[in-house]
């Protein structure tokens, strides 16, 4: 049914996205495709990495260990946006068109009254982007 | 809190930048909480120092205007007057330090390390620059300037040339010529070489420290050679609080003082009555708009409208270029060219100077006034310049721009010579500028002697008012960057709560009296900040020195 998923996850804030990544992993073993994590950076050293380089050094650390945890076929992608805050949703765009993906499974927060004046991440994506897109809440 | 695997410390450098080894974490002195729906994401104690001594100050100036407006009103000159070979000198220093280093081999080291890209094309990276850096000053001193140069009664013309005016106001021709020319050299010397170099220097130590060294995006970190580990305490505090300070003050009090320009303008175009409640909205659109801009982000909101505002800006340039006399401005704007080859060294030398009205109340003014916005300028164009190798990054950040100035200079101010020559006695540039003196008016007086004028005036405004918005988000983006450790994913609710406080800050200002003193106060902080300049050019040196090394 799918070919390959995408797991976008912030590696800043890893505590919340343990629901996403069981997700994506169980999927990816049913329906036997990779799992490509993207994780978006921007190119001012921030919390996480100096540098993109080294983000995406960290990034294929953690996809090797989440990879051999779960029992999935790993891939790491590396997104940059200039304003990450503003520019997230933009960056997993192009990276679902640069990856091939077919399905997004990612984390969002329960919907608040935010979310009138500027939709989640998650939101945006299941919007606009072409292929499948779960939001995993909670 | 993040999981600490990933926080290890800082991995041995492969060959593309020299990492600096340090134990600081970027975000580790962060409050990371929320407040309802807000997240917040701040550094402890930069953010609420920042944020209560401004508070603090505008409470002064507010319930002691007079006091404030003696005080500062008395501070600002006395150190320009006092500090001007000072203020010479430094910008000197830095003309030079960014010339050499074009040529030098440390010109091929890259911002970001070997093998990274440019972040922004060229279209994009300049009108940013331009926006940010100098937008409303191109629009408010291009007439203002080489006009009031040409023809000053008050006794400050640049290095003592000669009046093309007699007292009742009738021309002296044989004056005219050298006069045109001292005023354009005298002009492009503001706003060429040396203004750019002082961002230049700024800019190249930020970016150089934080995409090559792995340093915070923050103004402490151009101090890490200097101030070693001592630079994430109260050392780097005190200095990232001066430099939001200087920002946010600069850009409050330039926002109302351009309010009360916009206005006086609107009133002389469209009638539109000159008080404070005009200004007031003036103020709440400008800000509203750069809201807009700032919840849009750097890529869809700062670059965009940096980009629109410099296509209006060039459409009115190549207006009044050819609506003045295509050939006449074109020939002037070399000849201004040479003027200003021949002119910048004796413009630019502090010593034995008897036209210290100028050197004083303009050059050092000026200085002292960039200088004070470097800050803020600087990191900005750090923040946009990654990827490309110190040797591009001077060139186009200090020679295009430069010329860009220039040729501005002689278009507008070209044509307001022009025009005062060709009818001194009814030229409203004349009237504006040398009879009486009111600068807000001298854009739109220029504008009237032109066809379509008032198409041209009602651009005229718009490209202020949208140059105030560039500068404002560009600011808050930086304010929120210094005020969050560095961090450049802050989240929005920061920003946007910057933003709304400059606009406030303003209004409180416009209301209660005590622009003047405030802004006053700003430039008073770059005397000590061309101390700090001067030493990021020596960190700037050694920073480059490792770099070649890997």
């Amino acid at each position: 049914m799918f070919q390959k998923i995408m797991c976008p996850v912030d590696l800043a804030h890893r505590d919340t996205l343990d629901r996403a990544l069981t997700c994506a992993a169980d999927l990816g073993r049913h329906y036997g495709c990779p799992v490509v994590y993207v994780g978006v950076t921007s190119t001012a050293p921030g919390k996480v990495a100096h540098t993109p380089e080294e983000f995406g050094r960290k990034l294929e650390a953690f996809v090797e260990d989440e990879a051999r945890r779960r029992g999935v076929s790993g891939e790491a992608h590396v997104a940059i946006a200039h304003d990450p805050t503003t520019e997230v949703d933009d960056a997993l765009m192009r990276a679902i068109a640069d990856t091939g993906a077919d399905l997004v499974v990612m984390a969002s927060h329960v919907p608040n009254v935010l979310d009138y004046i500027w939709p989640s991440n998650g939101g945006k994506l299941a919007e606009h982007a072409k292929c499948s897109v779960m939001v995993v809440r909670g | 809190m993040a999981d600490e695997s990933v926080n290890q410390g800082i991995p041995a450098p492969e060959g593309a930048a020299h990492i600096i080894e340090t134990d600081y974490e970027i975000g580790q002195d962060n409050i990371e909480t929320k407040i309802g729906p807000f997240g917040l994401d701040i550094h402890n104690p930069v953010f609420l120092i920042s944020g209560l001594s401004i508070v603090a100050f505008v409470a002064y100036a507010l319930t002691a205007p007079t006091q404030a407006a003696d005080f500062f009103g008395w501070l600002r000159p006395t150190l320009t007057s006092t500090f001007d070979w000072f203020f010479l000198l430094a910008a000197n220093v830095f003309v030079i330090f960014c010339l050499v280093l074009i040529v030098s081999p440390y010109g091929s080291v890259r911002l970001g390390g070997r093998d990274a890209r440019p972040d922004y094309g060229y279209p994009g990276w300049f009108a940013m620059l331009f926006a940010a850096g100098m937008g409303i000053g191109l629009m408010f001193f291009g007439v203002l300037e080489p006009a009031y140069y040409f023809g000053t009664p008050w006794g400050d013309e640049p290095l003592g040339a000669a009046r093309p005016f007699t007292e009742d106001g009738a021309l002296i021709p044989e004056n005219v010529e050298a006069a045109r020319r001292m005023a354009l050299a005298a002009t492009s010397y503001h706003w060429a070489l040396h203004p750019w170099a002082i961002y230049a220097v700024v800019a190249l130590a930020l970016a150089l420290f934080s995409y090559n060294k792995g340093l915070p995006l923050s103004i402490r970190s151009a101090f890490y050679p200097i101030l070693g580990e001592r630079v994430w305490g109260w050392w780097g505090h005190v200095i990232d609080t001066l430099a939001v300070f200087a920002t946010l003050f600069g850009l409050a009090t330039s926002l109302g003082v351009g309010a009360q320009q916009a206005n006086a303008g609107l009133n002389y175009i469209y009638g539109i009555p000159n008080n404070i409640t005009v200004q007031v909205i003036l103020i709440v659109g400008i800000t509203l708009v750069a809201l807009v801009s700032v919840l849009r982000g750097l890529d869809g909101g700062v670059k965009v409208l940096s980009e629109i505002n410099m296509m209006v800006a060039a459409l009115l340039l190549v207006f009044v270029l050819f609506a003045a006399g295509a050939g006449t401005i074109l020939s002037d704007f070399v000849a201004g060219l040479g003027a200003y080859a021949q002119e910048v060294i004796p413009l630019s030398n502090p010593f034995g100077r008897e036209d210290t009205g100028y050197m004083q109340g303009w050059t050092a003014f000026y200085w002292a006034w960039w200088i004070s916005w470097s800050p803020f300028v600087g990191m900005f164009i750090a923040r946009v310049s990654r990827g490309r190798t110190v040797r591009e990054f001077i060139t186009c950040v200090l020679i295009i721009p430069s010329l860009v100035c220039i040729l501005w200079m002689a278009v507008f101010g070209g044509t307001a010579i022009n025009d005062m020559i060709a009818d001194p006695a009814g030229s409203a540039v004349k009237a504006n500028v040398i009879d009486s003196y009111a600068p807000e008016l001298s854009l739109f007086a220029m504008l009237e002697s032109l066809p379509l004028a008032g198409i041209t005036s009602t651009i005229g405004i718009v490209l202020v008012i949208v140059f105030f918005v560039t500068s404002s988000d560009s600011g808050s983006l930086v304010i929120d960057t210094i005020t969050a450790g560095g961090k450049v994913d802050a989240p929005v609710p920061q920003r946007v709560f910057w933003c709304t406080f400059e606009g406030l800050v303003a209004i409180a200002l416009l209301i209660g009296g005590g622009l003047g003193s405030l802004q006053a106060m700003v430039i008073s902080t770059g005397l000590p900040f061309t101390v700090v300049l001067l030493l990021i050019c020596w960190a700037i040196l050694k920073g480059l020195a490792q770099e070649r090394q890997v």
